[in-house]
């Protein structure tokens, strides 16, 4: 009788076994993201696995719950018989709102972590004054000129952190300029170095639009009114697109332009080819 | 009790004389069918918007509509899908329809008010789709957010603004009406926990209504002043704070989204148990779990503008609240699963709208989890991504509730059973077609793709065309539901008063029921989810 009684439990427990280990080879082996081009990308694909095991996981099995009730419990037409009149069991519904709170706090608390590895607890600095070496507080610039979290660079693991190069973003209907305040360059490609940090200082003339670099798994909205900051460090030379993502008018869809990161010393190149500024100690921090 | 006095013909007659459905009626019944039947015409105009934008987007180009009326549809597809089709159906249509039934009522508290709640929704719908020929309509996306909505289309965005405060009204007087009723109409004898769920449901919905719509009117009052008046309260050219209007915006927008799904909940609720020939398990965590997806629903909103300069401490915050709505959410569905299990199923069109209502709003969960995720969120926000996430949860989830209640109330309402094999074909086409539509746009979002686009980049094209066709098979699968509702009408097998052998009361009436919902005194249903317990016909 022992047996017989633990049977169906131990059948459970293999199919919960069989169901986290296909979640866990969905999550780990399915890949559904474009290449990663930035310092936070990896940790962001990071996330992502492990969000798409656990909800591969749920999602077959209670799918699977319901489509097993379905074939199991089915009435044949014609017969009229009642199901059992089990009206509710207490420990199981404990065990319900337990499970769902356990796997919403392990995410909660990884998710916590990935931000912050990502650079999202770190205070914000506004370097936006062209030339400034200094950093302040948003509120050290004045009420008028408050600036906005976005999200903070992580310099690369195991790297002593570099100033980051600055630059001013502004975005209109419809297009985005970026001006390079140290070598006074104006450009309408976002050109930065692999493996440097930047910070992105971004202002909108009319409307709200949003910088999104989809390989870099970084967005944040450009508020007019309401300087936001956004830095990141990229990783792999290359172009990738800048997409606009909040709806900003008629041509949204046509609002995008180009990133084109690229190793130091090309990106110093071409500093060097379009900047007005020739030499200056300003722009040496940008090439360093 | 005498619960099946032959029905009055002569009385049936007169309460389904048509044209009474176009007058102002106090009767909770015809305005229950007002409301419905005037939601199921807006909803084929919001779906030909739809096919309008998925016919865009079979090509990478703008080249279907100009880029504008690409965005007034985009506009109007949105808001006439919630403010006149989800909106009114799930609460205004079967609400008025059976909450008088389920507490023993012959009409709602406030009659007259109901019929003022319903007769303000075809002018405001009326008035939406005019602003179309008077100059353009809305380009802003249904959350209008300045300065966009400033700048663009004036008369429009005031026309838009105006028709959503008329809606907007409608929906807190009939929530008004839903409070008064469940709290003080119920039959003397009947027990607030002895309430069919979908009382509470409506209940907890209507409270969302009263807390979050009166801010969602100020906010867009606000918003007309600075179009009209050129105040600039949203205007940060004249010093206002575009942000601001953001938060007053969700504070209403995120309760909305459960103002859409928890009376779903509710009709699933009474749905399930019928067929499945069991009790509705755990009735007291599902009355609680609705009151705590109430309360942490109006401290969420913000998880809607992580990357609009929100702080860390408020990403923060909002991720972890709404991160937790999953509990109480969770809760419900495998309450759900525990009544199939074990049950004596019966695999009718109802079930499987029911079931499949379930899959799909699994699936939105966990998407919507995943988006309550700062990290996770900052890359999808504002992507085909969150497209795909609330398609799953309002289409797959609402919507298909919507069906499956069709299903299992018609034959109450027009005394005639739908037919089946229509039925079964009208779900498959519709589960298929939404998840062809829906599932391939989170991989677009993920990918690239921001939301609200006429035009992007051609490396999506062929994913597009999936989820087009998608679209087209859900629009194809609407015509064996239509033409099952009105065959049915005059062929249907006749249903007498309770085909399905359901305990609720709404059932223990004729089909259709006499103008004053019994013919005697109100049963009193302690046990409406009794099966297997006693025989339906003691009560
Ligand atoms: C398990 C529960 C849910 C969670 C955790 C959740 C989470 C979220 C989050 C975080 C977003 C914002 C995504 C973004 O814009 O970046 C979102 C968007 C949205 N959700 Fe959910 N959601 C849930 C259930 C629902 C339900 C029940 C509905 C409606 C019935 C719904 C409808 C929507 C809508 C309409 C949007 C997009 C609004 C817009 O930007 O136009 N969600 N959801
Ligand atoms: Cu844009
Ligand atoms: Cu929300």
């Amino acid at each position: 009788m022992g047996t017989l009684q633990l049977t169906p439990r131990i059948i459970t427990l293999f199919i919960g076994i069989a169901l986290v280990l296909v979640g866990l080879w969905v999550g780990q082996n399915v890949n559904l993201l474009p290449v990663d081009a930035s310092v936070n990308a990896p940790l962001y694909d990071q996330l992502f696995k492990v969000l798409f095991s656990i909800g591969t996981t749920l999602f077959i099995g209670i799918v699977g719950m319901v489509v097993y009730s379905l074939m199991r419990f089915r009435r044949r037409s014609g017969t009229v018989t009642e199901g059992a009149a089990v009206e509710g069991n207490l420990p199981l519904e404990i065990l319900w709102t337990a499970i769902p709170a356990v796997v919403v706090l392990f995410v909660g608390i990884y998710s916590f972590d990935i931000y912050d590895r990502m650079g999202g607890m770190v205070p914000m600095h506004d370097h936006s004054m062209a030339g400034m070496e200094t950093m302040h507080e948003p509120e050290a610039s004045g009420p008028g000129q408050k600036t906005w979290a976005g999200i903070s660079s992580v310099s690369v693991e195991g790297q002593p952190p570099v100033a980051a190069v600055p630059i001013e973003v502004t975005a209109m209907q419809f297009a985005f300029i970026f001006r390079y305040p140290e070598a006074d360059i104006i450009s309408g490609e976002l050109h930065v170095p692999a493996g440097q940090p930047v910070s992105l200082r971004m202002t909108a003339n009319d409307v709200i639009h949003a910088f999104w670099v989809p390989e870099f798994r970084l967005k944040q909205d450009i508020i007019p009114g309401q300087p936001t900051l956004l830095s990141f460090t990229a990783t792999r030379p290359g172009s990738y697109p800048i997409v606009c993502a909040e709806l900003c008018g008629a041509y949204h869809g046509g609002m995008r332009s180009t990133v084109i990161v690229e190793p130091p010393e090309e990106f110093a190149n071409w500093v060097a080819k379009n900047s007005p500024v020739k030499a200056t100690p300003a722009s040496a921090t940008l090439i360093s | 009790m005498t619960l099946s006095t032959p029905s009055n013909l002569a009385d049936t007659q007169e309460h389904l004389r048509w044209q009474r459905y176009f007058g102002f009626s106090t009767d909770h019944k015809v305005i229950g069918l007002q409301y419905l039947v005037c939601g199921f015409l807006f909803y084929f105009i919001g779906g030909a918007l739809a096919g309008a934008l998925r016919t865009e987007l079979l090509t990478p180009i703008s080249d279907f509509m100009p880029r504008e009326v690409y965005n007034e549809v985009l506009t109007m597809h949105g808001t006439i899908m919630i403010f006149l089709w989800i909106v009114p159906v799930v609460n205004g249509a079967f609400g008025n329809y059976l909450i008088p039934f389920y507490v023993g009522a012959r009409d709602m508290a406030y009659p007259r008010l109901n019929a003022v709640a319903f007769w303000m929704i075809p002018p405001a719908g009326l008035l939406l789709i005019s602003s179309y020929f008077l100059g353009g309509a809305s380009q802003s996306g249904w959350t209008a957010y300045p300065p966009l909505s400033l700048s663009t289309a004036a008369t429009g965005q005031v026309i838009w603004i105006l028709s959503v405060l008329l809606l907007g009204g409608s929906s807190i007087f009939g929530a008004i009406n839903f409070v008064a009723t469940v709290l003080k109409m119920r039959r003397p004898g009947l027990k607030m926990m002895q309430l069919p769920m979908y009382c509470w449901a409506m209940l907890g919905t209507s409270i969302l209504v009263l807390l979050s719509t009166p801010v969602l009117a100020g906010t867009l009052v606000l918003l007309s002043f600075d179009i009209v008046a050129h105040t600039g309260f949203f205007n940060p050219a004249m010093g206002g704070n575009a942000v601001v209007y953001q938060h007053l915006f969700w504070f209403y927008s995120h309760p909305a989204v459960y103002i859409m799904v928890l009376p779903a909940f509710g009709l699933v609720s009474e749905i399930l148990p019928v067929h499945a020939r069991k009790p509705l398990f755990g009735y007291t965590t599902m009355v609680y779990s609705i009151m705590a997806i109430v309360f942490l629903g109006l401290i969420v909103w913000a998880h809607h503008m992580f990357t609009s300069g929100t702080p860390p401490w408020m990403r923060l915050f909002f991720t972890i609240a709404t991160s937790f709505i999953a509990v109480p959410t969770g809760i419900k569905f495998f309450n759900w699963l525990a009544t199939l299990w074990g049950g004596s199923i019966s695999l009718n069109t109802a079930v499987m709208f029911s079931c499949g209502f379930i899959v799909n709003f699994v699936f939105g969960g966990i998407t919507g989890v995943a988006l309550a995720q700062v990290p996770f969120d900052i890359h999808v926000h504002d992507t085909y991504f969150v497209v795909g996430h609330f398609h799953y949860i309002v289409y797959g989830g609402t919507v298909f509730v919507i069906f499956a209640s069709m299903y299992h109330w018609y034959p109450k309402v027009v005394g005639r059973m739908l037919n089946e094999p229509l039925g079964q074909l009208h779900f498959w086409l519709t589960f298929i077609g939404l998840n062809l539509c829906f599932a391939p746009q989170h991989w677009l979002g993920l990918n690239g793709m921001p939301r609200r686009v006429a035009e992007y980049d051609p490396q999506f094209q062929f994913i597009n065309q999936l989820s087009s066709a998608g679209a087209l098979l859900m629009a194809v699968s609407t015509l064996p539901f239509l033409i099952n509702v009105i065959w049915s009408a005059y062929r249907g097998a006749v249903a007498g008063d309770n085909p399905w052998n359901a305990l609720t009361p709404e059932w223990l009436t004729s089909s259709p029921p006499p103008e004053h919902n019994w013919h005697g005194e109100a049963p009193l249903v302690h046990e409406p989810y009794g099966y297997g317990l006693k025989s339906p016909a003691a009560s």
